[in-house]
């Protein structure tokens, strides 16, 4: 009886939680140590196209958390029934199955915002942060660490698209949020603006940053976050 | 002349890299040095000139309510154009390995990378958005795939060089790639003026 108990015990211990540190640390994790961007350079490609607005980046952000949360998912379900020599294609056809799900919802809510982002939508199917949370996570995981992990890398993603946006579309354009139901209009020269640079005084000389609204600027403003990240955070300083 | 117009505008006015961020990942990864540089250029180029040319021929005669099949099929879209890409590059692949040993091991992983180059994917979409001719997309195709060459080769050879600099330690490799990627992009833009009737 004795044995019994001794073996059964430490079946009960390796229960864990359902949210635990281990969880978190899933989706802390790229956030800033592991961040998709900044450290990992996956996904840099297309979905920057999209930061001059904040509106459109925010859908955006949305649609990449959603697609790498539930690929991760489905490629976990099925990892051990994929075929080494083809899970490149399973995995494409996963991503691409919830791409165009992603694509023909948003053309029946918002057609505006789906024409605005155009074929970008599409490019999340090669968005690299997505295959690349597939092969390296989710393919070795269970079901509901992947889906963790996806949410966390999504969250690592959007967040970097937001705050890139945040500044593209405040310099560039003097607003936030345009084109969504909640338009902030800040800074520019009529009463519209909530800092009327014509109004006053001081503010005279206040111009657009025109460079801003170029794609250029999003290159800059992510060497720059590369470059306070690495400041802050120095064991990601790149030694070679 | 419409065709040369369509090949100019692709390659510097709206270069694939440096105004719409495609293919970004491959192009920050492989770019250390000129010489694997070169080949994952010559690969996109061609991989690019020979999906564009098929995909238009699947999305007009295969998907369209006027095709073969008579039936709108245009939500298949993204599955067939990434099915089509997985399977040139497979192609590109072989071929490669069977020509050249040398450039085969030296792009090693990175020749699978280009299924997901979104330069490729992305040039397909804007064909169909753009709704061009086939000859059109020929054009495009070895336009964009001609722009990311030249910018994937201009900055392999900057960061060879950079690598001699005292550049900060936070900003080294990454950091200082972006940087000179957005500074090339500028330089890209004084092309905005070139009038392609002058060709």
């Amino acid at each position: 009886m004795a044995e019994i108990a001794e073996v059964q015990k430490p079946e009960i211990k390796k229960r864990e939680p359902l949210f635990g540190p281990k969880e978190r640390k899933l989706i802390t994790d790229p956030l800033n140590d592991n961040n998709p961007i900044t450290v990992q350079v996956l996904g840099i490609c297309s979905a920057l196209a999209v930061t001059t607005l904040v509106w459109p980046s925010f859908i955006m952000a949305i649609a990449v958390i959603f697609v790498c949360a539930f690929s991760s998912l489905f490629t976990s379900l099925l990892r051990n029934r994929i075929p080494k020599q083809v899970r490149m294609i399973v995995q494409l056809v996963i991503i691409a199955t919830l791409v165009t799900v992603v694509d023909l919802t948003l053309r029946a809510v918002d057609y505006d915002v789906s024409r605005q982002l155009a074929v970008f939508i599409g490019l999340i199917i090669t968005n690299c942060i997505v295959m690349g949370r597939l092969e390296a996570f989710a393919m070795a995981n269970r079901p509901w660490r992947s889906f963790l992990d996806g949410i966390g890398n999504g969250l690592g993603y959007g967040g970097i698209l937001l705050a890139v946006a945040l500044i593209r579309e405040l310099f560039g354009k003097g607003s936030l949020f345009a084109g969504s139901p909640i338009e902030w209009k800040i800074i520019g020269p009529s009463a519209d603006y909530m800092l009327d640079t014509e109004a006053i005084s001081w503010l005279g000389w206040y111009q657009n940053n025109n460079l801003m609204v170029l794609s250029c600027a999003a290159m800059f403003i992510i060497g720059i976050f590369i470059w306070i990240h690495r400041t802050w955070n120095p064991k990601l300083v790149d030694v070679s | 002349m419409e065709l040369v117009n369509i090949f100019i505008k692709s390659a510097f006015i709206e270069n694939m890299v440096l105004t719409y961020f495609l293919g970004m990942c491959s192009y920050l990864a492989v770019s250390k040095t000129v010489k694997t540089a070169f080949g994952l250029g010559l690969a996109v180029i061609f991989v690019l000139g020979i999906t564009m040319p098929i995909n238009w021929l699947i999305s007009n005669f295969l998907l369209s309510e006027n095709g073969i099949l008579g039936q709108d099929l245009t939500f298949l879209r993204l599955i067939l154009f990434i099915a089509v890409i997985a399977s040139m590059v497979q192609l590109v692949e072989m071929v490669i390995e069977k020509l050249s040993p040398s450039l085969y091991n030296s792009l090693g992983i990175f020749l699978p990378l280009i299924t997901v180059n979104c330069a490729i994917l992305g040039g397909s979409l804007f064909m169909v958005a753009r709704e061009y001719t086939f000859s059109e997309s020929v054009a495009f195709g070895l336009g964009g795939g001609f722009g990311w060459f030249l910018a994937i080769i201009a900055i392999a050879a900057i960061r060879e060089k950079i690598r001699y600099s005292n550049v900060p330690a936070p900003l080294r490799g990454l950091g200082m790639a972006f940087i000179i990627t957005g500074l090339m992009g500028i330089a890209f833009l004084s092309l905005l003026g070139i009038d392609p009737a002058a060709f």
